[in-house]
C-alpha cells in the first residue's frame, strides 16, 4: 500500500489521533456534536419555525390531566397526532397539522406509527358516550379494533396530584400560564367536569374550553372525565375556516 | 479499608434518603421506586463490607485480565435476551388476538411495548456492549480494567437502571418519548452510571500497553460519548415534584420532536450501531483468525459514519410540521449514511477473506455474517425509506417495524449471540462450547424466524400505505381506517410466528451458554472437520490381469 500506516508520512497521518486518547475523544465529540448543532439549534430561534396561530392555547387542568393519562398508557405507541399534508389524510382526518397546535406540547404526541387512527383532531368527532363505550370495551363500537380496554378509568378517581405544582412546572418551561391559572388549577380541574359549577372564569381563562360531565357519571371526577375531555378537545382550538380567507386575501 | 467503610456508608446514606423519599412521595409509583432503590443501597452497603478484605491479605492475581465483571454482563445479556424477546412475543401477540391485553393496565400494550424495546435495546444491547467493551478494551490495551470496583459499580448500577425503567413502563411511569421513556430520576442515575462506565473505559485506554488504540475502541469510545451528548440533551426535564415521579419536557412541539429524534435515530446510529460495529472490529478477526480487510477504510468509515449518523434524525419527521429544510437534510444525509454503513459492513465481510470455507464449518462466523449481511440489508433499506417520497408511503406503517427488526434480530442479535458464543469458553475456561451444534439450531430457528418477520411486515406496511391512501373511482377513500387494520390480522399472525421461532433461538443460546458455564459438554461429532478419506484420495492403477 501507497500509505502504509506505519511510515511517517510527511504530513498529518492518523497515527497521531489512534495513539492519544484526549485527541481522539475530542475530535469524535466535536464531530458527532456538529449536525445537532446545524438542524436543531436554529429551531429555537428562526420565527417562522413555529407560526404564531390564533386559537392556541395552553391545556386547561383537566385536559393535561387526561393528555398525562394518554402519556401513561402509552397512547403514543400506536396513535399519531399529525396530520400530513397529504390529500388522503387531510380527507381522513382533518386539516393537516400545524406547528403552534403543539407549541404547549411537553413533550411533543405526534407519535411515529399508526396501529390506531391518528388522533390529532379527534376532538368532536364522537360523542362523549361513544369515548366512554369505546375506551371500556372497544370492539363494542368498533368489531376490528385490536386496542386494549381500559373499562377501570370509567370508575377510578382523577387523582391527578397537586395541579397547581404541574402547571408550574409548565411555566417554568415556557408554556404562558398565568399566576392566577396557577392558583386555581386545582378548583378548575374539578370545575370543568361539573355540570352544577361557574365555569365562567375557566372559560375566560382557557377559550373554547369545554366544560360538562364527560364520563357520564356526574357524581365523581374519574380519569375517564380526563380523558375524554383531552380527546374532544385535540385539534378544536384552530378555526380553519377563519383563517381561510386572510390566507387567499394575502 | 477505610475506603471500604467510606463506600458502605454512603450507600446506607442513600438507602436513608430513598427510605425518606418514599414516605414522602407523592404518588405510588416513586414511593415503589425509591423502596427498590433503598433496598439495591441495602445490598450494595451489605455486599461492600462483606466481600471488604480488611486483613489485607487478599492478592489481585494481576496477570490475569479483570473478567469478572464480563462474565457477570454475559449472563445479564443472556437473561435480558430472553426477557426482552419474551414481551416482544407477547406484544406481538396482542396485536393478534387483542384479547392477550387481559384487561389489566399493567398489561396492555401501551405499557408492555416500551418494556420490550428497553428490555432488547437497553438491557440486552446494553448489556452486551458493556461487557464485551470490558472484554475488548483490556485485551487490546493489554492492560487490566482501570478502576475495578468502579467497573462492578457500572455493571450493577446499570442492572438497577433497566429494573426503575422496566418497573416503571408497567405503573405506567413514562416521558412518553419512544427509547427515552424513562423519568428524570431514572435519567439522573443513568447518567451517574454513564460517567462512571465513561471513567472505566478512557482510564483502561490511558494505561494501555499498546502504543495504537485499536479500532475498536475508536467505536467503543465514540459510542458512550455520543450517548452521553443524547441523553443528557435529550432529557431535559422539570419534574413537578422532587418527590414525585413526573416530570415535563424542557421542550415543546416541533424542537421537542426534532430534539427526540435526534436523540431516537442515534440511539440506533451509535448504540445499535458503533458500539455493534465495535464488537464486529474485535470478534469477527478474531473468531476468523484474520487481520481486519483494511485499516483505511476503516479511518474512513469510522469518521463518515459518526459524522453523518447525527444529522439523519429528521427522516422521522418526514411531512409533519417540522421544517421543510431540517427534512431535506435529514433526508440527504440519511441517503449519504448508505456509504459508510456499508463500508463497515465491507470492512467485516472481507475479513473472511481466505477463510471463506469457515462459513460452512464454523458455526459462530456464519452467525456473523448472517449478522452483517443483515446489517448491509438494514442500512441500505434505511436510506431507502429516508427519501421523502418512499417515506410517504412507509411513514405509521409496519414497513418501519420490520425495517427496524431486520437490523435489530438480525444484525444486534446475531452478532451479540456469535460474540458470546466467543467469550463464554474463554471467560470460564471451557475447553469449548457446550454444542457446537446447537448454535447450527440457534442460527437456523432464527434466520427462519426474521425472514418471517420481515417479510410479513414488508406486506404489512406497503398494504397499510396503499389500503390508506386508495381512492375509487368516485373520488373516495376506498377503505376505512378500521378494514385496514382487519386486513393486517394474517401478516401480525405470521410475525407473531417468526417472533417465537427467534425466541426458540435464544433459547437455545440461553441453554448452551448456561450449560457451558455449568461445565457441561456434549458429546456430539464435531463441526470443523469436512470429511477426508485419504484412502480414496489417490489415482486409480490399472490392476494387473490375473
Amino acid at each position: 500500500m501507497a500509505n502504509d500506516p506505519n511510515a511517517s508520512p510527511g504530513g498529518f497521518s492518523h497515527r497521531t489521533i489512534e495513539r492519544n486518547i484526549t485527541l481522539l475523544g475530542v475530535l469524535a465529540l466535536v464531530t458527532v456534536a456538529i449536525g445537532g448543532l446545524v438542524e436543531i439549534a436554529p429551531l429555537f430561534w428562526i420565527d417562522s419555525t413555529v407560526e404564531k396561530v390564533e386559537g392556541v392555547r395552553p391545556y386547561t387542568p383537566l385536559e393535561l390531566a387526561g393528555r398525562n393519562i394518554y402519556m401513561r398508557e402509552g397512547c403514543y405507541n400506536c396513535h399519531s397526532q399529525m396530520v400530513r399534508p397529504f390529500r388522503d389524510e387531510v380527507e381522513r382526518y382533518g386539516h393537516y397539522s400545524l406547528a403552534a397546535e403543539s407549541m404547549y406540547d411537553h413533550p411533543f404526541q405526534w407519535g411515529s406509527k399508526r396501529t390506531g387512527p391518528d388522533l390529532a383532531r379527534v376532538g368532536g368527532r364522537y360523542s362523549d358516550s361513544w369515548h366512554v363505550q369505546h375506551l371500556t370495551d372497544p370492539r363494542s363500537v368498533v368489531p376490528e379494533s385490536i386496542m386494549p380496554s381500559y373499562a377501570f378509568m370509567a370508575t377510578r378517581p382523577l387523582s391527578a396530584g397537586d395541579m397547581r405544582d404541574h402547571l408550574k412546572a409548565l411555566t417554568h418551561v415556557g408554556v404562558p400560564y398565568t399566576a392566577e391559572a396557577v392558583a386555581r388549577a386545582n378548583d378548575d380541574l374539578k370545575a370543568q367536569a361539573d355540570p352544577d359549577a361557574d365555569t365562567t372564569a375557566l372559560k375566560a381563562r382557557y377559550p373554547k374550553s369545554q366544560t360538562r360531565d364527560f364520563d357520564g357519571d356526574p357524581k365523581q371526577l374519574t380519569e375517564m372525565d380526563a380523558l375524554v375531555a383531552y380527546l374532544q378537545m385535540l385539534g378544536t382550538l384552530v378555526d380553519f375556516e377563519a383563517a381561510a380567507p386572510q390566507e387567499t386575501a394575502k | 479499608m477505610q475506603a471500604t467503610v467510606v463506600r458502605a456508608g454512603g450507600y446506607v446514606a442513600v438507602m436513608v434518603v430513598a427510605v425518606l423519599a418514599t414516605a414522602k412521595a407523592v404518588d405510588g409509583g416513586f414511593a415503589v421506586h425509591m423502596a427498590i432503590v433503598a433496598l439495591a443501597a441495602l445490598i450494595a452497603a451489605v455486599a461492600t463490607l462483606r466481600t471488604a478484605d480488611f486483613a489485607g491479605t487478599r492478592v489481585i492475581d494481576r496477570s490475569e485480565y479483570d473478567d469478572e465483571p464480563v462474565r457477570w454482563g454475559v449472563i445479564a445479556t443472556t437473561f435480558w435476551g430472553v426477557v426482552g424477546l419474551l414481551v416482544g412475543l407477547t406484544i406481538a401477540l396482542q396485536l393478534t388476538f387483542p384479547a392477550l391485553n387481559l384487561g389489566l393496565e399493567w398489561t396492555s400494550f401501551g405499557r408492555l411495548r416500551p418494556l420490550h424495546t428497553s428490555a432488547v435495546i437497553f438491557a440486552f444491547g446494553g448489556n452486551a456492549l458493556i461487557c464485551t467493551s470490558f472484554y475488548v478494551v483490556q485485551r487490546t490495551c493489554r492492560a487490566r480494567l482501570a478502576f475495578p470496583t468502579l467497573a462492578r459499580f457500572v455493571f450493577w448500577g446499570y442492572q438497577l437502571f433497566i429494573v426503575l425503567a422496566a418497573t416503571g413502563y408497567v405503573m405506567g411511569i413514562t416521558e412518553a418519548r419512544e427509547y427515552a421513556e424513562p423519568e428524570w430520576y431514572v435519567d439522573i442515575w443513568l447518567t451517574i452510571v454513564w460517567v462512571a462506565y465513561l471513567a472505566v473505559f478512557v482510564g483502561t485506554l490511558v494505561r494501555r500497553r499498546e502504543p495504537h488504540i485499536y479500532v475498536a475502541n475508536w467505536f467503543y469510545l465514540s459510542f458512550i460519548i455520543t450517548v452521553a451528548m443524547l441523553h443528557l440533551v435529550n432529557n431535559l426535564s422539570m419534574p413537578v415534584s422532587w418527590v414525585g415521579s413526573k416530570s415535563y419536557s424542557a421542550f415543546a412541539g416541533v424542537q421537542d420532536a426534532l430534539t427526540q429524534w435526534w436523540y431516537g435515530h442515534n440511539a440506533v446510529g451509535f448504540f445499535l450501531t458503533a458500539g455493534f460495529l465495535a464488537m464486529m472490529y474485535y470478534f469477527v478477526p478474531k473468531q476468523t483468525e484474520r487481520p481486519v480487510y483494511s485499516y483505511r477504510l476503516s479511518i474512513i468509515h469510522f469518521w463518515s459514519l459518526i459524522f453523518l449518523y447525527i444529522w439523519a434524525g429528521p427522516h422521522h419527521l418526514h411531512y409533519t410540521a417540522l421544517p421543510d429544510w431540517a427534512q431535506t437534510l435529514g433526508m440527504v444525509f440519511s441517503v449519504m449514511l448508505w456509504m459508510p454503513s456499508w463500508g463497515g459492513m465491507i470492512n467485516g465481510l472481507m475479513t473472511l477473506n481466505g477463510a471463506w470455507d469457515k462459513i460452512r464449518t464454523d458455526p459462530i462466523i456464519r452467525m456473523m455474517v448472517m449478522a452483517l449481511a443483515f446489517y448491509g440489508m438494514s442500512t441500505f433499506e434505511g436510506p431507502m425509506m429516508s427519501i421523502k417520497s418512499v417515506n410517504s408511503l412507509s411513514h405509521y406503517t409496519d414497513w418501519t417495524i420490520g425495517h427496524v427488526h431486520s437490523g435489530a434480530l438480525g444484525w444486534n442479535g446475531m452478532i451479540t449471540f456469535a460474540c458470546m458464543y466467543y467469550m463464554t469458553p474463554r471467560l470460564w475456561k471451557r475447553e469449548r462450547l457446550y454444542s457446537l451444534r446447537l448454535i447450527n439450531w440457534h442460527f437456523w430457528t432464527a434466520t427462519i424466524g426474521i425472514v418471517l418477520y420481515t417479510a410479513s411486515m414488508w406486506v404489512a406496511g406497503i398494504m397499510q400505505g396503499l389500503l390508506w391512501r386508495e381512492y375509487g373511482a368516485d373520488g373516495y377513500l376506498v377503505n376505512s381506517f378500521a378494514e385496514v387494520v382487519a386486513a393486517m390480522h394474517p401478516m401480525y399472525l405470521i410475525r407473531a410466528a417468526g417472533g417465537l421461532l427467534y425466541l426458540s433461538g435464544a433459547l437455545i443460546f440461553a441453554f448452551n451458554i448456561g450449560m457451558t458455564i455449568a461445565g457441561k459438554i456434549r458429546d456430539e461429532k464435531p463441526m470443523t472437520e469436512t470429511p477426508y478419506n485419504p484412502a480414496a484420495d489417490r489415482p486409480l492403477l490399472a490392476q494387473p490381469a490375473e
